[in-house]
């Protein structure tokens, strides 16, 4: 699967010359190829048991499962990818399809489900399942179509060449309605998926009938509800007119006084949002509401440390865990060593003290080490943090494994929070001063210290800064973020166990910040959101969310390595990179080398 | 188009509403609420295990054991069909919240099966005995969810509407050092915990009841989740003179156990003794001859084929053996909530299925002498349901498999076995 | 020109206070070490043979550490990342050694002729890691050669996760256990006493003579300067003629290559296998090839012994001897330790910073 580079490269002044000219899409090798490794994947997908365990999921009752979604999305994608014709250039546009061009699609589709097909005959024979558990009878039945074996079979391959050339055929409808026809089919996929999302939106916004009417009790979108909604949306994709300009310049051609009017407006708006949110979305969406922010809190925190002080920490958790026990250890009547239960509000003081401390004593022997050595000894003071905290040794003061129970709930006034829905109020405010502090910070003299110190911290102690304190000063305001955040942790969960704080937890936050966008603040909300929002809506994926989660790491890096949403600064950097090669490339390379990147 | 859609769903509640007064009503007069199934629509039951990361066999094992229930009372109660909602709880208190918040957010789910871990129990018990649900696990073992001492006084973490049918760490920690100093006779112990709260609390208890008979602990000591090296371990426990090792593991490290002390001098006499965790298929076929003469605790063996069944449908259905030890406890767990719905479920003639919610509790609450794959289990005011007698087995024969191993039973003790 | 000299005497004061500091965790980490060691040797708890047993299995779990960390060393000197998704090529490659082995011990051959079914195991193990390592390379590397260093260690960690995954998904998530081989059952015994484990003298055996192959491979073939030209610059090195991806994927494989070869060490050993089996030798690995210095060969191998043996004494002699309970819990807690001082005393690593500079 080869992805090109993203179509956003800056047009080119010159007039290039060129030299190789691809007549048509269709080649039967590079058919055949695409054919094979989408085979492989449907042979894979279907014996990890991803097909069988996803049968049960109805997206439309009764007629699709995320099963077979999963099993026709394969060789529609790769006749889609087999019809593509060879970029001739970067950023240049491809020369017309003729409909001899779908003859790709169709060997494609057909070669990889003759793969799988090949699969369910061989299962029987070979008695695969000895090897491979998941090769059911159920898998059987199901790859078949319950049509028995030879019927069943021909059946499959039938299918998937036709979903083959379906796929390459896209390519021949006019630009509008293909994207009109794929964006549709995506939403209603999307809305199908989501289920359980939209469900708590329609209760929340007191439209519970609503959700009868879409979906059937035994879940799914209902037959006539789908065809409504795809009827919707494809009207509205082909009668909406793109708009020329994004709302971003449109703001910038207003005048000052109605910009800083905009803006206020804007806040307010954003304010009466986050107030109301909670009580919309109900309480299971809050309580993921409030997992991203605490992942946020973290993310900003370690923003500072990786991001702009470029120092690789990959033992966050373990600043987690200093607040959370601090927090647990202070407020709970059931510590087990010294209980003065302290409310949250008194204790907070101490866990930004204690934080710091924390901050300081893994920044000190660091102080000197680079790169992928702080990487790991950052990792191991992650460990050490988690082992402390379960070792027997410390056991008479933070619980050892059985860990701090019955902490009380964040006191405000007469209310206690406890509800997920209430717990969303602090925690959006934390973030919000963690957001405002980050951003302070990132234009202050501190904040360019530590951007040149990311850049060289031989020329940066020359030009006078000093590496210790600023060094230290990121490693504490980074632990004390992270602090907060398991502080407020402590208090939602009412508990608190050593196994919480793994290493798993510190890559989380790591790959957020580095999925937004490293040093970007917007990036970071979004990262938050897409890594830990949305496994926690898809928990349909449940035991293969890990699986989904890594592929899912690897496509974004692949696609967008600079991170969702960039820096500007950063940005700018590659944009003119990018133009540099292309300016300078020798034409012949890019034409012999069709697949891109 | 809006004005349509409105008055498609303004017909639609119309409808329903016409239909309501038609039927028979129902009076729902619980004091925490019922459950109203529509004809057609499943009956929920969620399912809490750890089923992503590197504890996955810990969680699936116990779905696949609830989802054999399932298929033995043929999938449904009273015509609806079960559907069993099933949540990772991560072995986490975070991730036990999570998933109970997603539970509790679904006003048609009737209660969990679950959690795995304790730690993950502690918060999901709280969230949904809040909401009015009911929850049983099949293998969470801290006295802290339930009662310390056993059926005397309420734990630390206990909420209404919470059940289990896996033993008080009470229980059968008592019973364990029960058998050692009373029936083996011996005096020395060591014991080895892993760090998680399951192993550490079958060890406290241990400790201090074999103390409580007597005997003498030499060494306890712990190791981590994912260690594979126990010999330095294993030679410093050599070293303090024991007369039996305590290793209330989970595979892999149980199997390590075993393997590496048949390595270190002057661990040749030594007499081993596992738990629960460790009574799994796949634990007596790896150990193999190097496993003879080891004891293990556990539930007692239900009399009859009823095991034998199980595993035969498991592997028929899943095309392997269990692969960890709770798959019974939690087969069992599904089985009592599946058999107290039955019981205080009223069904109406429109075929809508009516549950009480605190009826619910009061049902399960009453369990007394069901018959399970671990016994026969009677739940008491705590929520313990676990089955009255702890017994200790003998390997003798791996080739006979699990269901050898657990019916070499040498030795039993009724709670509280002090 | 005053200000100047201020500024300059401040800065020598606050590095003095600094290095004041850290003298002051180096002497004190030191005289814990020292004390524990003191209390357990003067309480005479372990016999001569028990000091000898716990540096056998030091060196024993070293060596596959060591192993392992081998690979992962080649891969970061060449491009300069942390592989995640290296302990799952080791994983893969004891996996599918499982499966063989197992069929081979269900058809008697496992028994009748154990040098050449190790022999099988052996070639299965490590074609499926070299292989699995080149497609990682081609599919989750390469396209991000030019990206900065970040971006590579997120896929290798998505890498990590989905591999695992797929391995648990196709094979299950139990835990399969390796027959013993009759071959290295028992003890090497000398004079009556059990000298060490055939396993263990295997495992360290075999970790000395790779490690042996693959110095004189990259100090004296000319693939192996090619290498190492690619670890120096890898522009310099393409105009010099050398093809970079060619070379790169070399890396991965001997990379992957000796994974595998450690996969059947670990298994033959340890003896079981899942799919999580990877992960926690991958970061000790990498903690391994960081403690002796990155990109250096030898410097993996002894920081892999080195980290073996902190393992074996440091919980059992000095934890335990300062009177902390459960001191084996705190194993990986010494070894990071550990970690952390070795490099405040050396910032690179035990053996210097890489491959190529020593030469300089």
């Amino acid at each position: 699967m080869a992805v090109s580079r993203s179509p956003g490269t800056p047009a080119l002044e010159q007039p290039i010359v060129i030299t190789a000219f691809p007549s048509s899409a269709f080649d039967i090798r590079k058919s055949i190829r695409l054919g094979l490794i989408a085979g492989l994947i449907l042979v894979l997908i279907s014996a990890m048991g991803l097909v069988e365990s996803f049968d049960d999921r109805m997206l439309i009752d009764p007629i699709l499962s995320l099963g077979y979604v999963l099993l026709f999305l394969v060789p529609l994608l790769v006749g889609h990818i087999a019809g593509r014709l060879p970029p001739l250039l970067e950023g240049m546009p491809a020369p017309e399809h003729r409909p001899r061009d779908v003859l790709g699609g169709l060997v494609s589709g057909t070669v990889a489900s003759i793969l799988l097909a090949l699969l369910v005959i061989a299962t029987p024979v070979f008695d695969l399942r000895t090897l491979f558990i998941n090769l059911s009878p159920t898998l059987v039945g199901l790859l078949t179509l319950n049509q028995g074996l030879a019927s069943g079979l021909l059946l499959l391959v039938a299918i998937g060449a036709t979903l083959g050339t379906i796929g390459s055929a896209l390519h021949l409808l006019p630009d509008k309605w293909r994207s009109a026809l794929v964006k549709s089919v995506t939403w209603v996929l999307g809305i199908a998926l989501l289920q359980d999302l939209v469900l708590q939106l329609l209760r929340g916004l007191g439209l519970s009938f609503a959700s009868r009417l879409i979906f059937t009790v035994t879940g799914g979108l209902s037959i006539p509800a789908t065809v409504l909604i795809f009827g919707i949306l494809l009207g509205a994709q082909l009668s909406i007119k793109t708009k020329g300009e994004s709302l971003a310049t449109r703001f910038a051609r207003l005048p000052d006084s109605r910009k800083r009017r905009t803006l206020y407006a804007a806040g307010v708006l954003l304010l009466v949002v986050i107030v109301v949110l909670p009580q919309i979305v109900g309480p299971y969406i809050s309580e993921v509401l409030d997992l991203v922010g605490l992942f946020l809190l973290m993310g900003f925190g370690l923003n500072i440390v990786v991001g702009l002080a470029g120092l690789l920490d990959l033992g966050y958790v373990a600043f987690f865990a200093v607040g959370a026990y601090t927090m647990a250890v202070l407020v709970s009547p059931s510590s087990p060593g010294f209980a003065p239960q302290l409310t949250f509000w008194l204790a907070l003081p101490f866990v930004v003290g204690t934080a710091a401390l924390a901050g300081i004593l893994v920044g000190l022997p660091v102080l000197r080490m680079r790169g992928d050595y702080l990487a790991i000894v950052t990792l191991g003071f992650g460990e050490i943090a988690r082992l402390l905290a379960q070792s027997d040794w410390l056991k008479p003061f933070l619980g050892g494994a059985q860990g701090i129970l019955r902490i009380p709930n964040i006191p405000v006034g007469p209310i206690e929070l406890h509800t997920p829905p209430q717990l969303f109020y602090p925690i959006a405010a934390f973030v919000a001063l963690a957001a405002y502090t980050s951003w302070r910070l990132q234009d202050s003299r501190i904040g360019r210290a530590w951007m040149a110190m990311r850049e060289d911290e031989d020329v940066a102690e020359a030009m006078g800064i000093n590496i210790v304190t600023t060094k230290l000063l990121a490693f504490v305001i980074g632990a004390i973020l992270a602090g907060f955040s398991g502080a407020i942790f402590a208090m939602k969960i009412g508990s608190v166990f050593p196994h919480s704080f793994n290493l798993i937890f510190s890559l989380t936050v790591l790959v957020i910040i580095i999925v937004g966008g490293l040093g970007s603040l917007r990036g970071v909300a979004l990262g938050a959101l897409v890594i830990v929002g949305l496994p926690e809506l898809l928990r349909e994926f449940n035991e293969f969310r890990f699986l989904f989660y890594g592929i899912i790491l690897v496509v974004m890096m692949r696609l967008k390595p600079e991170g969702l949403l960039p820096r500007a600064r950063r940005a700018r950097e590659i944009t003119e990179e990018e133009r540099a090669q292309d300016v300078g490339m020798p034409v012949t390379a890019t034409a012999a080398d069709p697949g891109g990147t | 188009m809006n004005r349509k859609f409105f008055l498609f769903g303004g017909l639609i509640v119309a409808a329903l509403a016409l239909g309501a007064c038609g039927a028979p009503a129902f009076e729902c007069d619980d004091a925490i609420g019922c459950v109203d199934i529509e004809p057609g629509a499943p009956v929920k039951i969620a399912v809490l295990q750890v089923i992503a990361g590197e504890l996955t066999s810990l969680g699936l094992d116990q779905v696949r054991g609830v989802e054999i229930a399932v298929d033995e009372i043929g999938g449904e109660i009273q015509g609806h069909p079960i559907e069993l909602v099933v949540e990772d709880e991560g072995c986490s208190a975070e991730g036990g919240t999570t998933a109970a918040q997603k539970v509790v957010a679904d006003p048609q789910v009737i209660g969990i099966v679950g959690t795995s871990c304790s730690g993950a129990g502690v918060p999901a018990s709280q969230i949904m005995s809040e909401a009015g649900l009911v929850m049983i696990s099949g293998s969470n073992t801290s006295p802290r969810l339930t009662s310390s001492p056993l059926g005397v006084t309420k734990g630390e973490a206990w909420q209404a509407g919470y059940f289990r049918t896996a033993h008080n760490d009470e229980v059968q920690g008592a019973g364990a050092a029960n058998f050692v100093f009373n029936e083996l006779g011996l005096t020395k112990a060591a014991s080895i915990h892993d760090g998680d709260p399951y192993t550490e609390g079958l060890v406290t208890v241990f400790n201090r009841e074999f103390e409580a008979f007597g005997g003498e602990i030499v060494a306890t000591t712990a190791i981590n989740k994912g260690d594979t090296d126990m010999r330095p371990v294993l030679t410093s426990i050599s070293a303090a003179g024991t007369e039996l090792i305590f290793f209330p593991l989970f595979q892999p490290e149980g199997d390590f156990i075993v393997f590496q002390s048949a390595e270190i001098a002057g661990l040749e006499d030594v007499v081993l003794m596992g738990a629960d965790g460790l009574l799994a298929d796949t634990y007596v076929e790896s150990v193999g001859e190097e496993g003879i003469g080891t004891y293990y605790s556990g539930p007692e063996t239900p009399t009859g084929s009823i095991y034998d069944d199980f595993l035969a449908a498991h592997q028929e259905k899943y095309g392997e053996a269990p692969i960890q030890s709770f798959h019974a406890h939690s087969h069992d767990a599904g089985a009592i909530l599946f058999a107290a719905i039955d019981k205080v479920a009223v069904l109406d003639d429109d075929g809508t299925l009516h549950i009480g919610r605190q009826a619910l509790r009061d049902a399960m609450y009453a369990t007394s002498n069901f018959q399970g794959i671990t016994g026969s289990l009677t739940c008491d005011e705590f929520g313990d349901c676990a089955g009255q007698l702890i017994q200790v087995f003998l390997l003798d024969d791996p080739a006979a498999g699990i269901s050898g191993l657990r019916n070499n039973a040498v030795f039993s003790c009724a709670a509280p076995c002090k | 020109m005053a200000a100047l000299v201020d500024t300059l005497r401040e800065r020598a004061v606050r590095f003095s206070l600094l290095s004041f500091l850290l003298w002051i965790v180096r002497i004190g980490a030191v005289a814990l070490a020292v004390w524990g060691t003191l209390v357990t040797l003067s309480s005479g708890v372990f016999t001569a043979a028990q000091w000898k047993d716990f540096l056998i299995f030091g060196l024993a779990q070293g060596s596959v550490y060591a192993l392992i960390a081998l690979g992962y060393s080649m891969v970061y000197g060449v491009l300069r990342f942390i592989n995640f998704a290296h302990g799952e090529v080791f994983m893969s490659g004891s996996m599918i050694g499982f499966f063989v082995a197992d069929s081979m011990a269900q058809s008697g051959f496992w028994d009748s002729s154990p040098i050449a079914a190790l022999g099988i195991v052996l070639l299965a193990s490590m074609t499926t890691s070299t292989l699995l390592a080149v497609i990682l390379e081609r599919i989750a590397y390469r396209p991000l050669r030019d990206s900065p260093r970040l971006v590579p260690l997120i896929t290798s960690l998505g890498m990590s996760f989905a591999l695992q995954n797929i391995f648990r998904g196709l094979f299950g998530a139990g835990i399969k256990t390796y027959p013993v081989s009759p071959l290295l059952d028992g003890f090497i015994t000398l004079g009556g006493i059990n000298l060490i484990h055939k396993s263990q003298a295997l495992v360290i055996g075999t970790a000395l003579i790779f490690m042996l192959g693959l110095y004189l491979f990259v100090e004296r073939t000319k693939t192996g300067k090619a290498m190492r030209a690619v670890a120096e610059d890898k522009e310099i090195a393409s105009l010099m003629g050398i093809d970079v991806d060619r070379i790169i994927v070399i890396t991965f494989a001997v990379g992957g290559l000796l994974a595998g070869v450690a996969g059947v060490l670990y298994a033959q050993v340890f003896r079981q296998v899942n799919f999580f089996t990877g992960f926690i030798p991958g970061i000790k690995a990498f903690t391994a090839a960081v403690l002796g210095g990155v990109g250096n060969i030898v410097g993996a191998m002894l920081g892999g012994l080195v980290l073996g043996l902190v393992e074996s004494f440091g919980p059992s002699i000095v934890l335990a001897g300062l009177g902390i309970p459960s001191p084996h819990q705190l194993k990986d807690a010494v070894a990071f330790v550990v970690l952390v001082l070795v490099l405040i005393f050396r910032p690179s690593g035990i053996l210097g910073e890489r491959l190529s500079r020593e030469k300089a």
